[in-house]
């Protein structure tokens, strides 16, 4: 393939690389994560990797931070091969990792797990005045803005994202591995952390960002790896090339990203009014703390209609969608489904009526993770694929196999355990399940979330064709640019309630960044 | 991986081998690990382990009598494990197959008491199951519906159903069922079950009846009912992921209080081993510690129905072995062993699986 013909950069240079990863293998069992991959990464420069999901970025940097020894390969760190060596011995040598996944103890304070593991002690007990004071100087130096004294368990996403940072800074990371770290940030966080990646980059540290966000590629990084089914495909310059051309890299063929390329189908809604296929009204919905996490919501989708919910993450999105799916209940209101009220109904039952739901939690509550392939793919409808109280596994298999190809699923292997699969399959099992059945009303949040660019590309393309097949499609997304590609009709959830909503025609990024971010709301 | 139609869909068969050595290898390594620690034991004692182990499999498998013993005790924890194991399933720690195996002896024998004589075994049996499962199942199920209704945890409440319930039965075995003298009922007249001796004569004198027939049919029809039946489908979805299995249209709370009325009803009628196929009456403490050592026998058998089985019958063979090897080290150095069998499975499980994971896809990459 030639798809890496971009201005190329010439490994190495005058200094000794920081990381120089050459041949590296690494399988689990029967899946192969890494296929002779390497990595060539310059001292000082924010270097981005990037694939697809299941490409092999994060195995990649687990061997380098030491967390997996490679089956094959050699890793060098600042010129010393360091094949094979643990945790420990990466952390003394300054390679940090972040994870996806925060590992942080939620009772304690900030400065409390910065310090853990290697606690600054007085007479055998921990001086917290001191820890607080270590990890306030951190903070301000770096601009890893939170207060040292606050519990964990107080933060935001963004803030408990920023400890992990320090924590690994904490440590003496010169070489800062992060994986996915703009997954959980709202915008202005995201716009923090480059401001902070910056800094560090000046400050002499490596940082290497895996993401599969061109976008970001292309505003922070210096220098490009793309990796595609296990293996390197190429090395470019950032400033030397388009996300046109990286994606092309990351699929292996031409991509249309969302929001460019093929205009958007303006949508042909009849003006006599269609009965609605989904309608809210006045939906009030309680959150753990007895506060109103959903305030009042009126709304209606009609067949073949996208309705898009834009907003901030935590805005009452989450708890709207759960309570029209039957799986938190309502204070009060009404949920209809094809003008049938639904609201005291199970979630079996509101399925029945032709409710699919794909969940923005994949993993909890999307997927049984230790299930197979097949048995996840009738999760819910396990009633349809049983006879007299036996399940039909013929059924269940012949059902498996039609979606595994009907959605290129991989490994195409039925008897595959979910968890074996890479985010972007996961998702693609939920999405196989809940559209390539039959229904009526699709209740879609954060499909594309954590999702490669090629998945994003079929999933919008379903999306689509379900809006043209007559279904009515309630999206809710974190991200604006998949809202304006898809969306008719775009409300804005702020503060538990809709502050505005809006015909694709009247929508644009700026107008819709304003009412998520309340201003607008109070003024209209 | 890159093209679909490469990787075939395994068949049954292999399916099923796998599942199989998944249950068997983890339990023989296991043992193997405690038959070292047995060895380092049994030498500190001043012995030497081949005598000891000769004595301990001659007392259990090498005679006749010796096995009956070891399949009469594996029968009863045959219905504990799976009883305990069924919980897990669903993600529910049962702690209280002690009493609610009790529970369902005891009332097997109070029926027991009250049938005429002369009816056939085969015509009261299912009279007989009922009534224990019936006995098991209220003391499950009250403690299901505690944790479905109020959210009480299954654990306490087990734990403490097991003193109350036991208690109960003392009480009412001494104050109205008992005969003179004894802390026993009077004999059941009809359904009682023969002995395995009435096959096979050579088992003469040892407890052990066709009720391990039923043992088996029990294992059997637990693996159907979590493997290929819609509710266990539902069952396991709930015990790995609740949030999912809701999200699944599972009424999770259901779910609970059915699987703990199922698990003790399946603890409830391993009392039949002792009330119709050993002494023919309910007599109080018949169980102790069956119940318990089931929790032992779930986890050797990773919850699989098949491993419960065969943990069983090691469970039953130390169990007996004790007794068998008392001449030269104390049983209790058996207790100790069973204690081993436990941790070594507990830690040795994951690497097994590991191992036989890696092996599989060596030979897969080889043909």
């Amino acid at each position: 393939m030639s798809a890496a013909s971009g201005p190329s950069v010439p490994p190495g240079g005058t200094a000794a690389p920081a990381v120089a990863m050459h041949g590296i293998d690494k399988s689990f069992g029967p899946v192969r994560a890494n296929r002779g991959a390497s990595l060539e990464v310059a001292p000082g420069e924010i270097h981005a990797l990037v694939g697809e999901n299941g490409a092999g970025k994060s195995t990649l940097m687990r061997v380098l931070s030491g967390m997996y020894a490679p089956d094959a390969g050699t890793i060098l760190v600042n010129g010393r091969d360091v094949t094979g060596w643990t945790t420990a011995r990466a952390i003394e040598a300054g390679v940090g990792m972040v994870h996806q996944h925060f590992m942080l103890v939620p009772t304690l304070t900030v400065a409390e797990n910065v310090v853990l593991g290697r606690e600054i002690t007085s007479a055998g007990r921990l001086d917290r005045a001191a820890a607080e004071r270590v990890v306030s100087d951190l903070s301000a130096g770096t601009g890893l803005v939170v207060a040292a004294n606050r519990r964990v368990s107080d933060l935001s996403v963004g803030e408990a994202q920023r400890v992990e940072i320090l924590k690994t800074l904490y440590r003496g990371a010169k070489i800062l591995i992060l994986d996915e770290p703009t997954a959980v940030l709202s915008p202005p966080e995201v716009d923090e952390l480059w401001r902070v990646l910056a800094r560090m980059r000046e400050a002499g540290d490596t940082i290497i960002l895996i993401t599969h966000k061109l976008d970001e590629v292309m505003e922070i990084s210096d220098t490009v790896t793309v990796m595609r089914q296990g293996q390197t495909v190429g090395r470019v310059a950032t400033r030397g090339t388009s996300p046109a051309q990286l994606a092309r890299m990351m699929v292996g063929r031409d991509v249309v990203l969302a929001g460019q390329g093929a205009p958007v189908p303006v949508p042909t809604v009849s003006t006599a009014v269609p009965r609605a296929a989904l309608a809210v009204r006045e939906l009030t919905v309680a959150d753990s703390r007895k506060a109103h996490a959903v305030d009042g919501v009126s709304f209606s989708v009609a067949p073949g209609e996208i309705f898009g919910i834009a907003g901030v993450e935590g805005n009452g999105q989450t708890e709207l969608i759960e309570a029209i799916a039957g799986l938190r209940p309502v204070a009060a209101g009404a949920v209809l489904l094809d003008a049938r009220d639904v609201t005291r109904q199970s979630v079996r039952e509101r399925s029945d009526a032709g409710l699919s739901h794909i969940p923005e939690d994949r993993q909890q509550r999307g997927l049984v993770l230790d299930y197979s392939i097949a048995e996840n793919l009738v999760l819910g409808q396990q009633h349809r694929y049983s006879r007299r109280g036996a399940l039909d596994e013929a059924r269940i298999a012949d059902n498996a196999r039609r979606q595994i190809a009907r959605f290129d699923i991989r490994p195409a292997d039925a008897s595959a355990p979910a968890r074996a699969l890479s985010g972007g399959n996961q998702q693609k099992v939920v999405v196989a399940r809940e559209m390539g059945r039959d229904f009526s009303v699709l209740l879609a949040s954060q499909p594309t979330r954590g999702v490669d660019v090629g998945a994003i590309e079929f999933i919008h393309a379903q999306l689509r064709d379900a809006r043209t097949a007559g279904k009515a499609v309630l999206l809710v997304s974190a991200d604006l640019t998949e809202v304006l590609a898809l969306s008719d009709r775009i409300a804005v959830m702020y503060g538990g309630r809709f502050a505005a909503v809006l015909p694709r025609s009247e929508a644009n990024e700026e107008v819709l960044g304003a009412y998520m971010t309340g201003a607008s709301g109070q003024a209209a | 991986m890159t093209a679909p139609a490469a990787t075939v869909a395994p068949t049954r068969t292999r399916r099923l081998r796998e599942q199989f050595e998944e249950a068997v290898l983890p339990a023989v390594v296991a043992l193997l690990i405690a038959a070292l620690v047995g060895d380092v034991l049994i030498i500190t004692y001043g012995q030497s382990p081949g005598a000891v182990y000769r004595l301990l499999i001659e007392g259990t498998w090498g005679n006749a009598y010796g096995l009956g013993q070891v399949l009469y005790k594996a029968t009863t924890l045959t219905f504990t494990g799976l009883s305990v194991a069924i919980g897990l399933r669903a993600g529910l720690f049962n702690i209280g197959a002690e009493s609610q195996l009790a529970a369902g002896g005891f009332l097997a024998g109070v029926v027991g008491t009250l049938l005429p004589p002369g009816i056939p075994s085969l015509v009261v049996l299912p009279l007989f199951i009922v009534a224990a499962a019936a006995g098991g199942g209220i003391v499950g199920g009250a403690a299901g519906v505690l944790k479905s209704k109020w959210g009480a945890h299954e654990v306490i409440t087990t734990i403490m159903l097991n003193f109350i319930v036991l208690a109960l039965l003392n009480y009412l075995t001494v104050a109205h069922f008992k005969v003179f003298d004894t802390l026993h009922t009077a004999d059941i007249r009809s359904g009682t079950i023969a002995r395995l001796s009435a096959v096979v004569p050579a088992f003469h004198g040892s407890a052990a009846s066709l009720v391990l027939l039923l043992a088996l049919a029990a294992a059997a029809a637990a693996w159907w009912y979590l493997f290929r039946s819609r509710a266990g489908y539902e069952l396991r979805a709930a015990g790995l992921q609740p949030a999912a299995a809701e999200y699944g249209g599972v009424n999770v709370a259901t779910v609970w209080w059915k699987a703990m009325l199922i698990s003790g009803a399946v603890a409830g009628i391993g009392g039949l081993n002792f009330v119709l196929g050993y002494k023919h009456y309910y007599e109080d403490g018949f169980g102790t510690g069956a119940g318990f050592l089931g929790i032992a026998v779930a986890l050797v058998g990773r919850n699989n129905p098949v491993g419960v089985v065969l943990a069983a019958l090691l469970f039953g063979t130390l169990s007996q072995g004790g007794l068998a090897v008392n001449a030269l080290v104390p049983k209790q150095m058996v207790d100790v062993l069973q204690a081993v069998v436990i941790i070594a499975v507990a830690t040795s499980v994951p690497e097994v699986r590991g191992l036989l994971r890696s092996t599989r896809t060596r030979g897969a990459s080889d043909a």
